[in-house]
């Protein structure tokens, strides 16, 4: 709580306290209402034949028997949905040459992964749907698969899709030019290859589609476990020729989403189709099998990496080789470029050095598309960047938070920007750095650390720096043609009662959006937190905005909120300075009550004002405007996203023997600017880390040589669980951004940024004494005894 | 995915149920604590036609002392039985110490120790104890009941000698005797796992020397699998370390585990002399 005290800062001020969830009660409850609760009449299922192929051709399919099986409705076939549903296409102008197949709900010819959706079934209930599903024949013809990315870019390589020119998606470099040179003129280079696993997202709650076509007014109403209504609103008017107004995307409570559901999914794609086809509500929730073959996965790089120090461990360059290898298409309609695009622009952000060369290539193969996932390319280009700068300590002999204390940026060098074109307004690396070492007592562990090894304990410490990017102003998106919104809209309004009612576009997954858009309405307009209802996640009573993804809800949905509330307060103001023959400036807002701002002395009750305006506007002077209710968007302005800070670490015990790894404790400190709610900053921190660790640990969708994921249900798929997790301590340094009132940036994505490169470093620091080490995550026991050459 | 339909039947009596499944042809299949054989009926790998459900057969029930001095387990004892039942405690240790390993509390509550051992999953605790044990495993079947040492019931990956329509009734224990023995542990990625390796040690030490090694590992092979030459090799010693060392040595030929996808076989041979050169260390300097 290092900020200056600002117009934020009044007593009893909502924002800055750790206040629970108002919803967390219901949900504990069991009153929460998911897309898999909802029942509509006449409500039909949908299920889904899967290709068991990774890469074939449809030659034929013959649906007859299922169309005669109990409670079967519908048997609908890609050229079915393909009559009612435009293609889409998963590129942005601004990836130049980035190139990606037309997709349709269900394919009309080749599958390009196993599992994909090929046929529908819709019928009375979901095991009368399955059933049917087994009497349906598909004849496929076998086509050449590609599942390995150096294959996939050899010229004679076979195509992932049918009619490629080639494998290659989209190719970027960057260089700043003078690379070659420092690394020729440099005391010491270290390089390293490294691999990211595969991994998927596993939300609580599995995707969820409950879609119901009115075709007696033309109407669509989508029930939808997504964290983008108006995003989904805006394809499914577009895809499906329906007028916009006629669309209307309702997210109800979401158990997760992580990024995994703002994407363009055939099987919900199909679902609209099949509504449209039976006139019928259809319902599709994805069972765990199916959310392993067909939501998004995420990273899958291979990243070739190499930096020079000079003799007195300053960095001076690094260059990097990242090839990452997508699904069999682009994923739409955030495209699968993005995390490679900021794996190569987020290496090297901590640090001071200039000179930065790099190379990224997108590969097709057939395998389950990849795309957006918590903290896209941060923790890659994070755990690169990081065990580069350990492996140069130890090649000079310094100590890891020495190396880190002499070439991270300076707290007073800002703004400055990175060698990459990232713009940077204010961070804190220094401070950090300083702080996680006191809380972790860094000197002490190292103590400790040695002391143990004399016994045959192999304990490791590592640490990570790292930037996010949070607040996304439309360069993220919109400059690269995708109708994805950066602004977000807020309507808040005083009932009769007096009370408060905010409408807003950025959405509830479970992290508490609801309750720091409360928190910030209640402290602007000077009313109790309790009399503020937070509407979110439907796309008829909210407007339009862009909702939840990348770190935007409390730095953008926040600013959009203070700013409505702000105006509000001055029309209640302004009404009361009427009713009460007083100057509006001499008034405040506190606590429900208008007061006299010089003594605080009790005026009139917000709800006697609203009584006033809504059932007495007699009584008012004839020129009276109540305008209770306020409609406000705010779009960032400024600086093109607002970089967050801070700084990760991690204590490990390696068993050398059987390569298990034992995480003893965690630490983050993080700079996410103005803090609204401490508790749940803390829990986003905590939950992003859990997710990092099992990157680092646990997490990967193991693929076969043939392309055959052989790991997808939770049996086989681990998911890091509470045993298994630290202690995390989190530590908190403000430094509000500029660009807004609130000075919030984002945080939820902080965590998993950092800590499997913590993790990462940790681990190679207890493998030392043995001369080993590890550059492939995840870090399982087999891959870590297989470095220490055990077996 | 959901269950395909099926049938379901819930006998009072042994004959009942032996009675049901002859008369299903062949499509019908127990049901216990079904912590198994639910989510498998739930992803559609088994779709039995009718479900005759034993869990409530008092004969399949008890834990209690034979005449000899043994223990009888009803097939119905629940893992979480397992883990408290002093009866278990005292003559079966094996049993309440593996049983903590075996899944989760709400799997142990549901899930029966004769559901676990017909099933025969060799990654499972419970089938490798009852070798370490020296069980009996007693069986129903039209014939009349027989019985089937633990040593010959296991065949192959999920197959026993039980025949089809065969109903798993009870455990036999030898009692344990003073001097007995008993540790067992594991090597799992996460709590509740199955393991990468397990293994229990049941030795009969009265005078200081080990009389007799039985130890089983599970998750190596097809089936859970005694280690004779380790045994054998410990026979004799009085635990030291040479004599732990030549037990570990002795793996090599009692284990061939296969490579598979995640864990190559060398490295889950590593593992398991690792994992039995721990136990035994722990028994050895145990007071």
């Amino acid at each position: 709580m290092n900020a200056p005290l600002g117009a934020l800062d009044r007593p009893n001020s909502y924002i800055g306290r750790s206040v629970s969830r108002p919803n967390a009660k219901r949900l504990l409850a069991g009153r929460g209402r998911y897309v898999t609760d909802l029942a509509l009449p006449r409500m039909l299922h949908a299920a889904f034949l899967r290709s068991p192929y990774v890469h074939a051709r449809i030659v034929s399919i013959d649906t007859e028997a299922a169309r005669a099986m109990p409670g079967v409705r519908l048997v609908a076939t890609g050229a079915d949905l393909a009559a009612l549903c435009t293609p889409w296409t998963g590129t942005l102008d601004h990836f130049k040459g980035m190139k990606s197949a037309p997709q349709h709900p269900l394919p009309l010819d080749e599958v390009t992964w196993s599992g994909q959706a090929v046929v529908a079934v819709v019928a009375e209930s979901r095991a009368e749907a399955e059933d049917a599903l087994g009497a349906i024949e598909i004849a496929f013809e076998d086509l050449p698969a590609v599942a390995d990315l150096d294959a996939a870019l050899r010229p004679d390589a076979d195509r992932a899709a049918n009619g490629a020119e080639d494998n290659l998606c989209f190719r970027a470099r960057l260089d700043t030019g003078d690379v070659e040179d420092r690394f020729a003129a440099a005391a010491h280079v270290v390089e390293e290859e490294f691999r990211f696993g595969r991994h998927t997202a596993v939300t609580l709650e599995p995707r969820a589609i409950l879609a119901d076509w009115d075709a007696s007014e033309g109407k669509l109403t989508v029930h939808h476990a997504t964290q983008t209504p108006y995003q989904f609103q805006d394809l499914y008017s577009r895809h499906y020729g329906i007028p916009e107004a006629n669309v209307r995307v309702i997210a109800p409570d979401i158990g997760g989403s992580f990024g995994m559901k703002l994407h363009v999914y055939h099987e919900d794609m199909a679902v609209i189709g099949l509504s449209m086809l039976c006139a019928r509500p259809v319902k599709f929730v994805a069972d765990r099998l199916e959310s392993f073959v067909s939501d998004i996965h995420a990273r899958d790089h291979r990243v070739r990496a190499r930096m020079a120090v000079d003799a007195s461990g300053e960095i001076l360059a690094m260059d990097v080789d990242d090839a990452t290898a997508i699904g069999a298409f682009s994923t739409y309609p955030r495209t699968s470029a993005v995390e490679g695009n900021q794996v190569i622009r987020l290496m090297g952000a901590p640090y001071r050095f200039r000179s930065y060369r790099a190379e990224l290539s997108v590969v097709f193969q057939n395998k389950v598309q990849t795309s957006q996932y918590r903290a896209v390319g941060h923790p890659i280009a994070c755990a690169v960047t990081e065990r580069l700068v350990d492996m140069a300590a130890e090649r000079l002999g310094l100590d890891p938070a020495e190396i880190r204390a002499r070439n991270l940026i300076p707290d007073d060098a800002y703004p400055c920007d990175s060698p990459t074109g990232y713009k940077f307004e204010a961070l804190s690396h220094q401070e950090s750095l300083a702080r996680l070492k006191a809380l972790m007592d860094y000197d002490g562990l190292r103590a400790e650390q040695a002391t143990l090894r004399a016994r045959g304990v192999h304990r490791g410490i590592g640490i990570a720096s790292f930037v996010e990017i949070s607040n996304p102003s439309p360069a993220f998106y919109g400059i690269g043609g995708a109708r994805i919104s950066a602004q977000d809209g807020a309507v808040v309004s005083v009932t009769p009662s007096g009370e408060v009612r905010c409408a807003i576009s950025v959405t509830e997954q479970g992290q508490g959006t609801e309750t720091i858009v409360g928190q910030i309405v209640a402290d602007q307009l000077g009313v109790p937190r309790e009399r503020v209802r937070v509407t979110t996640g439907d796309t008829e009573t909210t407007p339009h905005g862009g909702a939840t993804w990348a770190c935007r809800g409390a730095g953008i949905g926040g600013e959009t909120a203070l700013q409505a509330a702000r105006r509000l307060r001055s029309n209640i103001l302004s009404l009361a300075g009427t009713i009460l023959q007083a100057k509006p400036a001499d008034l405040d807002l506190r606590d429900g009550i208008v007061v006299e701002a010089s003594s605080g002395s009790e005026r009139i009750a917000l709800s006697e004002l609203a009584r006033i305006a809504y059932f007495r506007s007699d009584t008012l002077p004839p020129d009276t405007s109540a305008q209770l209710t306020v409609a406000h968007h705010y779009a960032p302005q400024g600086y093109p996203f607002a970089f967050t800070n801070g700084i990760q670490g991690c204590h490990v015990e390696l068993d050398a023997e059987t390569g298990f790894v034992t995480i003893l404790k965690h630490w983050v400190v993080e700079d996410c600017g103005r803090i609204i709610n401490p508790l749940l900053v803390d829990e986003q921190i905590r939950g992003g880390v859990v997710q990092g660790l099992g990157a680092a640990f646990f997490e990967e969708c193991r693929y076969d040589e043939d392309g055959q994921l052989t790991n997808g249900s939770l049996a086989d798929y681990l998911v890091p669980m509470a045993c298994e997790m630290p202690d995390i301590v989190v530590g908190h340094i403000e430094t509000p951004t500029a660009d807004t009132v609130l000075g919030a940036k984002g945080c939820g994505e902080a965590g998993t940024a950092a800590s499997s490169a913590a993790a990462l470093n940790a681990v190679n620091d207890a493998m030392r004494p043995f001369g080993a080490s590890i550059a492939q995550l995840p870090m399982t026991p087999t891959r870590i005894l297989a470095a220490l050459g055990q077996f | 995915m959901k269950a395909q339909a099926f049938s379901y039947v819930r006998p009072a009596t042994i004959a009942q149920a032996l009675d049901a499944f002859a008369g299903a042809d062949g499509a019908a299949t127990y049901i216990a604590g079904g912590q198994s054989l639910v989510p498998a009926m739930a992803l559609r790998l088994q779709a039995p036609e009718l479900l005759i459900d034993i869990a409530h057969l008092a004969e399949l029930r008890g834990i209690a002392l034979d005449e000899d001095g043994g223990l009888r387990l009803g097939a119905l004892t629940r893992h979480a039985e397992a883990h408290d039942d002093p009866l278990i405690a005292a003559h079966a240790p094996l049993l309440a110490l593996a049983a903590p390993f075996v899944a989760h509390p709400a799997i142990r509550n549901r899930g029966t120790l004769g559901g676990s051992v017909a099933l025969a999953d060799p990654a499972s605790e419970f089938p490798a104890m009852m070798l370490a044990l020296g069980a009996t495993i007693e069986v129903a079947g039209p014939e009349g009941t027989r019985r089937i040492a633990a040593e010959d019931f296991f065949q192959d990956l999920y197959q026993t000698t039980m025949e089809p329509g065969e109903l798993l009734v009870a455990f036999h224990i030898p009692a344990a005797r003073p001097g007995d023995r008993c540790v067992f542990d594991e090597l799992a990625r996460r709590r509740g796992d199955y393991a990468l390796v397990g293994c229990g040690v049941k030795l009969a030490m009265p005078a200081g020397t080990v009389d007799e090694a039985r130890i089983a590992f599970l998750a190596v092979g097809p089936i859970p699998t005694r280690a004779r030459n380790a045994e054998d090799a410990l026979a004799g010693t009085r635990l030291d370390a040479e004599g732990i060392r030549a037990a570990q040595a002795a793996l090599g030929a009692d284990l061939d585990p296969q490579d598979d996808d995640q864990v190559p076989g060398a490295m889950r041979l590593h593992l398991a002399r690792v994992l039995l050169g721990r136990l035994l260390g722990r028994l050895a300097s145990a007071p």
